[in-house]
């Protein structure tokens, strides 16, 4: 490399990724999990499980995600913060 | 479809005045507009001319642009059109399948694309085939992700004009017997489009697709409330969904259709969804929308908020079923059944004239949105990943939005040719192969944000391997009505009964045929590619500075640089 690698960011503190990779995941796994759900009855307003349970699962996406979104960023910004301290901190003449 | 359809001469529809009439005026609207977008936020001082500017919109687009843009982009014209014909046609497995796809979607894209926005960011990268160029030094690897990019969006362009021509034939333009006469509102259509996307770029449809979005939020919203209540409730609808898809189909002996998947479909059912879902980030106009975001965080903003899209999406499937009860008859020009038209009819049934044309004319706008995006990204590919890469080293940014300009028309009047001349069922089966294909770029892109554990030529020899696995399972799957090839996305995995697709497959051989050979190069100690990014990189924001600024340095340019 012709140029040094400059941090952009502090060391990770694993808990927030942890956290949001496990309800990523769940928001994988379940809508995926096909036996679940395969079924006619209870309907909903007339309409079969099987239907009104997945497009139930497109809210519960939005939020799990943004539940993540709210998590990684405000660690993403913790991050940013230190490492930028420390390099205009050790950049001062 | 195929030459045995017998022509009835009944196909001349008539005229429907009032509902071509507002999705011509719709449609001359879109069109100024795609021509204003040349001068939204533009840098007096350059211009267009330079692939950021014109193939990325000045990577400056904000969260509600990109949600618009990427909901404009990745539900398509032809998503709509197709995901309720197949419900219509055969039920869920085919059909519903795009809800629980359009769902695992997003914590995908939450994961992997802020990594990428941030290494493109800092090496001002425009395709994903740059990024692989730069990750691993390898010319072989670049072409092919270029390549299988280019090949993949052909035919999804060339599938936004079987859209539009639904709605054409709907509305009553064309004639059985004048074919010229019939495809000439299209091509009328696609030159304007391509004048548009010529002269503003991205912008274009990134402001059509504000437009477009809204019309179609509104023509579904009032579908769903506004169907259901008059066909007496959603229990009657599904109940006649049920009826039509478990009656036995005298062709096969096997019922025309799922209403609710079975044991055996299962794996069929999630397979489609995850691997559907794996693939449409690799695609070239999903990336390009991702590049063109202003920071790092707005892709993941949006992977929160663009579910509505698919919300609206899984509604729209449903009015393939209160199509089933209504009776809809979507009788093609030649006389024969096109599922593809039966949403287009359905409006046209059971609205008044000038609603059934806002719907209709929010199907054909929201073709040529997407269009506009895919042709930009394949333009992008060649420009960087052939033109520059192979030809052209010391290409400048006002050379290379020149090529690209010129390859966007290309690709579009090469989709255009293939529409006109080619059987439409040619355009489905290419898309379907190029769904199969996408999904074996995933490990040189994927897995190239993460770790450079795998080898370039591995990874080259995984692609290959999928490609090929892929191509030959999707010939074999004979269509047991009309024993043609490429009846379909489904085999069983080799050596088993399980029914899965067959993209997820390839993709499972494309892996271990990486990671083998990996193993087997780094002991026989091949050399590695150059690799020009950093750890730092992948984790870069929009405040960092870019890399491309302080250094010009890419390894497939530098003179000598290594061929393979």
């Amino acid at each position: 490399m012709s140029s040094p690698d400059v941090p952009t960011r502090a060391p990770a503190r694993y808990g927030p990724y942890i956290i949001s990779g496990i309800l990523l995941a769940i928001a994988v796994v379940v809508p995926l999990f096909v036996p679940a759900y395969s079924v006619d009855e209870p309907r909903l307003g007339g309409m079969p499980f099987f239907y009104w349970y997945q497009m139930s699962w497109i809210p519960v996406t939005a939020c799990l995600v943004g539940i993540s979104y709210w998590l990684v960023s405000k660690e993403d910004r913790r991050r940013r913060e230190s490492a930028r301290g420390m390099t205009t901190a050790e950049g001062e003449p | 479809m195929i030459g045995a359809s017998v022509p009835l001469a009944v196909g001349d529809r008539p005229i429907n005045g009032v509902a071509l009439t507002i999705v011509i005026i719709l449609f001359v609207v879109v069109a100024a507009l795609g021509f204003v977008a040349a001068r939204w936020r533009r840098e007096e001082a350059t211009g267009l001319h330079s692939l950021d500017e014109w193939g990325l919109g000045g990577r400056g687009f904000g969260t509600w642009v990109t949600w618009f843009l990427l909901g404009g982009d990745l539900y398509t014209a032809y998503t709509f059109v197709a995901v309720p014909a197949a419900m219509w046609a055969t039920g869920a497995v085919s059909g519903f399948f795009a809800v629980p796809y359009t769902i695992v979607l997003y914590p995908i894209v939450f994961l992997l694309m802020s990594r990428l926005w941030s290494v493109s960011h800092r090496h001002g990268f425009v395709t994903p085939a740059d990024f692989v160029g730069g990750r691993y030094g390898s010319k072989a690897l670049t072409v092919a992700v270029a390549v299988t990019g280019i090949v993949a969006t052909m035919p999804y362009i060339a599938l936004q004009l079987v859209g539009i021509k639904a709605v054409l034939t709907v509305l009553g333009l064309g004639s059985a017997e004048n074919v010229l006469l019939t495809d000439l509102p299209l091509i009328i259509a696609f030159v304007v489009l391509a004048a548009y996307t010529y002269t503003s770029g991205l912008r274009a449809p990134a402001l059509i697709a504000v437009v477009k979005d809204l019309l179609i939020y509104l023509a579904v919203i009032v579908a769903v409330i506004y169907l259901p209540i008059k066909f007496g409730g959603w229990g009657t609808i599904f109940d006649a969904a049920e009826a039509k898809l478990g009656a036995v189909n005298p062709a096969t002996g096997k019922p025309a259709g799922v209403f609710i998947p079975g044991a055996g479909s299962y794996s069929a059912y999630w397979t489609l969804a995850l691997g559907s879902a794996l693939a449409l980030f690799m695609y070239p106009h999903s990336i390009t929308g991702v590049l063109a975001t202003k920071s790092r965080n707005t892709i993941r903003k949006n992977a929160a908020v663009l579910p509505l899209y698919s919300l609206m999406l899984g509604f729209l499937a449903l009015l393939g079923y209160a199509a089933i009860y209504a009776g809809t008859k979507p009788i093609d020009l030649n006389g024969a059944v096109n599922p593809q038209l039966v949403v287009p009819q359905l409006f046209l049934d059971h609205f008044p004239d000038w609603f059934a044309g806002i719907a209709l004319a929010a199907i054909a706008i929201g073709a040529l949105v997407p269009a506009a995006i895919m042709s930009i990204a394949a333009a992008n590919l060649f420009t960087r990943n052939i033109y520059r890469d192979l030809i052209r080293p010391d290409a400048k940014p006002r050379q290379e939005a020149k090529v690209s300009k010129i390859a966007s028309l290309v690709v579009k009047f090469g989709a255009l040719i293939f529409v006109i001349a080619m059987d439409q069922s040619a355009a489905i089966n290419m898309q379907l192969l190029g769904g199969i294909w996408i999904l074996q770029t995933f490990p040189a892109i994927v897995a190239g944000l993460y770790t450079r554990w795998f080898h370039r030529w591995a990874l080259f020899g995984g692609w290959a391997a999928g490609i090929i696995y892929g191509t030959v399972a999707a010939y074999n799957v004979v269509n047991p009505v009309t024993k043609a090839n490429f009846g379909g996305s489904i085999a069983a995995i080799p050596g088993t009964d399980l029914q899965v697709y067959i993209a997820v497959v390839a993709f499972a051989i494309n892996l271990i045929v990486a990671a083998v050979l990996s193993l087997a190069f780094r002991a026989m100690k091949l050399p590695d590619g150059k690799d020009i990014t950093r750890s730092s990189d992948y984790g870069a924001d929009e405040d960092d500075p870019k890399v491309a600024e302080i250094q010009r340095e890419y390894p497939l340019g530098e003179p000598g640089a290594p061929a393979f």
